[in-house]
């Protein structure tokens, strides 16, 4: 039995649960409309920036539309413009380089900016905390709180102090309750309050599934002379196969950084497939390997990522509350990019919110937003790219890519698709197939100069969670688990976590199933790809998983 | 009882350092910085000094940096009752840390100054014995366990063949170890109203200090990395592999 504890309350006007760049941007916009209106900003990571993983190339449309004068201010983050981009599709051996003229001109990068995310949102948190936004890193909503009418009227964080046996320590401290008029849920690709409301407000009833992709990413130091600041350069193809969706970025930075990634789609069929071991091998490509010579790797993460794009996302607004960025999902898969969205968004909520407590309304729907995002500018961004990644689910890399392109083409030059609106049927978990139908991949070993395991690489993620605690991702069925994820689908969970969380142990005739949970680098792809939907991702005290800097 | 807290602001216990390209010292641009893990402890045992009736106010105190006022609202919302922030710019050594508690210890006349027993950036474990040595007190370094009777600290130390425990005339200079305590966590409530809290703020020269170093760092270099290990097939390649390849049979 749980002792009952009493938790203490706060009223705010408009509560935000995460400080990734929909919810800075939407605190921000709110004070900037009234800046008497009280905001306050939940984050589970140990500071702002600390979950934060991206690429990243940003589309400065939503920083100009936000923070309008933004480049004459000293100390902001985007010290990198892109000045050259090349397009790559990789084969075993070999290399092409697709001209930049065929390339359809909404993917150009011209004008946007390498930068890296958790930065642009430390910069973002201080311009809100000028602005009077409360922001409080290290803390996590763990639970929504709906009134008798069924609203919701604001978040719990978690407890702090609970033991693995669920029994309370000594420093003990209760959640507290955090009530607003409205609540913005900002959490990123697959949140875990953003799937409670989803499901409890069907929200996605009338949408397709939505998609993810994971994406690993490693921060290099290199050699200067192989550095060439602002080069964005992305590839498709090797070493991922003709039906696997996916490809690498990899950007040239201030500093003599490279960041450098690998995005899978997690539609993929073959439970064999490790995307952790796909991006090693990337790395080793004759087209890649070179700037890599004398380099150091710094910094290792993961993080999934929501691509389902125009025909995914949900209904954004509930009773007293509004789903932002990528817990909706903006991604542009095809433009590689979903921050400038990710802010457009917040800034859209936060504009009719702003308006409806205006007129005294509280916990309900704010209809307006709705409305707007599919006509404005995400719309128009999100819209004529949105059967570019359904087409290349369909028909494999090469076929896929090109009917793309052509779609793209068809869209620049005439405002039209031929496909109409190309929707999902199946989620990403349910597309994996039975082990039988595929061959064990074999992934060369790591070399650690160039590719490494995930124990070394997680190494690099300033990762901490109590030994103590209750284990925050949970087998609903662990029969289940052993029954169908091992003997099924061969264990798909070792190797689809970038973290090595999952385990298959052999003891003596049986399996067990470990979960080092406090190697989770809070990517959230278990929650996603389990074949079942057995594994759910809950958040583990504040404050906790990795730090990322610079990422 | 007045008892004075000395934190430090450091590079967060979680984060892997890297060493900067040039050797100079430790990457520490956009590194999360936290409150040095032993003067967290430090501070819950003033706390609970406070709490338990003992103390009757706890002064944080840091030097350094601009930015170590974030670490001085950490004191104020775990439970510190004022802050000061000296502001001498930063590395300072030890021994320019010690001189400033010195004079501030003149000012606020405290009973008692608790410092952890190092800080985690630096490794010195200096200023709580060089502090000390300066004002002529007491000093109960490593301590484990804190108990003030009358005018005497109790104090348990964390020595090498175990556990000694010492009385030590007050005011006095005790340091912290891991196992004093557990600190608390800080509660959303609680950083609110730090956050509305003023920092007094001091600098070098109002305390009648100028910067002077005794030391010079001279590089910073990561330990080689070690090779990692093999795996060998059975006893007849071991022994070849340590005859012929390492020449040690």
């Amino acid at each position: 039995m749980q002792p009952f504890v009493m938790r203490e309350s706060m009223e705010f006007d408009v509560v935000i649960v995460g400080t990734g760049p929909a919810g800075l941007s939407a605190a921000i916009r709110l004070k900037q409309i009234n800046p008497a209106l009280s905001v306050v900003v939940l984050e589970k990571g140990v500071e702002v920036g600390a979950h934060i993983l991206s690429g990243a190339v940003v589309d400065p449309i939503g920083i100009d539309a936000l923070l309008p004068g933004w480049r004459r201010e000293e100390g902001h983050p985007f010290k990198t413009v892109v000045t050259q981009e090349r397009f790559l599709m990789l084969g075993e051996k070999g290399a092409w380089n697709i001209p930049n003229a065929l390339m359809p001109g909404i993917l150009s990068n011209r004008g946007n900016f390498v930068v890296s995310l958790g930065n642009v949102c430390r910069w973002l948190a201080r311009k809100a905390e000028a602005l009077g936004v409360e922001i409080y890193p290290g803390f996590t909503g763990v639970e929504v709180l709906y009134n008798k009418a069924g609203a919701v009227i604001g978040v719990v964080t978690g407890d702090m102090g609970v033991k693995k046996n669920g029994s309370h320590g000594l420093n003990y401290m209760p959640g507290m309750e955090l009530l607003g008029k409205y609540v913005l849920i900002g959490e990123g690709a697959r949140g875990s309050l953003a799937k409670e409301v989803i499901a409890r407000y069907a929200l996605d009833r009338e949408c397709s599934p939505q998609r993810y992709g994971i994406g690993l990413k490693e921060l290099w130091e290199i050699d200067p002379i192989y550095h060439q600041s602002g080069l964005v350069l992305h590839s498709f193809g090797w070493p991922l196969d003709e039906c696997t969706g996916g490809g690498s970025f990899l950007y040239h930075m201030e500093g003599n950084k490279v960041s450098v990634g690998f995005v899978v789609h997690l539609d993929y069929k073959n439970p064999y497939l490790s995307p952790f071991e796909e991006f090693q091998r990337f790395k080793t490509h004759s087209a890649i390997r070179g700037i890599f010579t004398g380099a150091r790797r710094v910094a290792y993460g993961a993080r999934a990522l929501t691509e389902g794009g125009w025909q995914s996302v949900p209904k954004l607004i509930f009773p007293g509350g509004v789903l932002i960025g990528c817990a909706a999902g903006f991604m542009n898969v095809p433009r590689i990019k979903g921050s400038h969205n990710a802010v457009l968004s917040g800034m859209v909520a936060a504009e009719h919110v702003a308006v409806a407590i205006a007129k005294g309304r509280a916990h309900d729907e704010v209809a307006g937003i709705e409305d707007s995002w599919r006509v404005g500018v995400i719309g128009r961004d999100l819209l004529p790219v949105r059967n570019v990644k359904p087409l290349w689910a369909k028909y494999g890399t090469k076929l896929g890519m090109m009917l793309g392109g052509f779609d793209m083409w068809c869209q620049q030059l005439f405002g039209f698709s031929f496909f109409g609106t190309m929707h999902y049927k199946k989620t990403d978990s349910a597309m994996l197939e039975p082990a039988f139908l595929h061959d064990p991949i074999r992934y060369p070993a790591p070399d650690n100069v160039l590719t490494f395991d995930r124990l070394s690489s997680i190494y690099l993620s300033n990762i901490r969670h109590e030994d103590d605690e209750p284990c925050h991702l949970l087998i609903k069925d662990k029969k289940l688990q052993e029954m169908s994820e091992l003997t099924v689908y061969g264990g798909p969970s070792i190797r689809y976590c970038p973290a090595a969380v999952y385990e298959w142990i052999s003891e003596g005739n049986n399996k067990r199933y470990v979960i080092n949970a406090q190697n989770c680098i809070h990517c959230k792809t278990c929650d996603i790809k389990d074949p079942n939907q057995n594994i759910e991702w809950t958040s583990p005290e504040g404050g906790e998983g990795p730090v990322y800097s610079d990422m | 009882m007045k008892i004075i807290v000395g934190v430090k602001r450091v590079v967060d216990h979680n984060v892997k350092v890297r060493v900067k390209a040039d050797g100079s010292g430790v990457e520490l641009a956009n590194v999360r910085m936290s409150i040095n893990p032993f003067d967290e402890i430090a501070l819950e045992e003033a706390v609970r000094l406070r709490e338990k009736g003992t103390a009757s106010e706890v002064v944080a105190v840091s030097v350094g940096a601009d930015a170590a006022q974030e670490t001085l609202r950490t004191a104020l919302a775990m439970g510190a009752d004022r802050a000061i922030l000296v502001m001498g710019g930063e590395a300072l050594q030890s021994l320019e840390v010690a001189a400033v508690f010195k004079e501030l210890v003149q000012i606020e006349t405290p009973d008692l100054v608790i410092f952890g027993k190092q800080a985690i950036d630096s490794d010195r474990n200096q200023t709580g014995q060089m502090l000390a040595g300066l004002l002529g007190w007491g000093q109960a370094t490593f301590a484990s366990a804190v108990n003030i009777e009358n005018d005497e600290a109790i104090v348990a130390r964390e020595v090498d063949a175990g556990i000694q425990t010492i009385a030590v005339r007050l005011p006095a200079v005790i340091t912290a170890d891991l196992r004093l305590n557990e600190p608390r966590y800080i509660s959303l409530p609680n950083i609110m109203k730090a956050r509305k809290k003023t920092i007094e703020k001091k600098t070098l020269s109002e305390l009648g200090l100028t910067r002077k170093s005794h030391l010079k760092v001279l590089k910073v270099e990561e330990p080689t990395v070690r090779k990692p290990g093999i795996r060998v097939n059975g006893v007849a390649e071991l022994v070849e592999k340590l005859r012929h390849e390492k020449k040690l049979l």
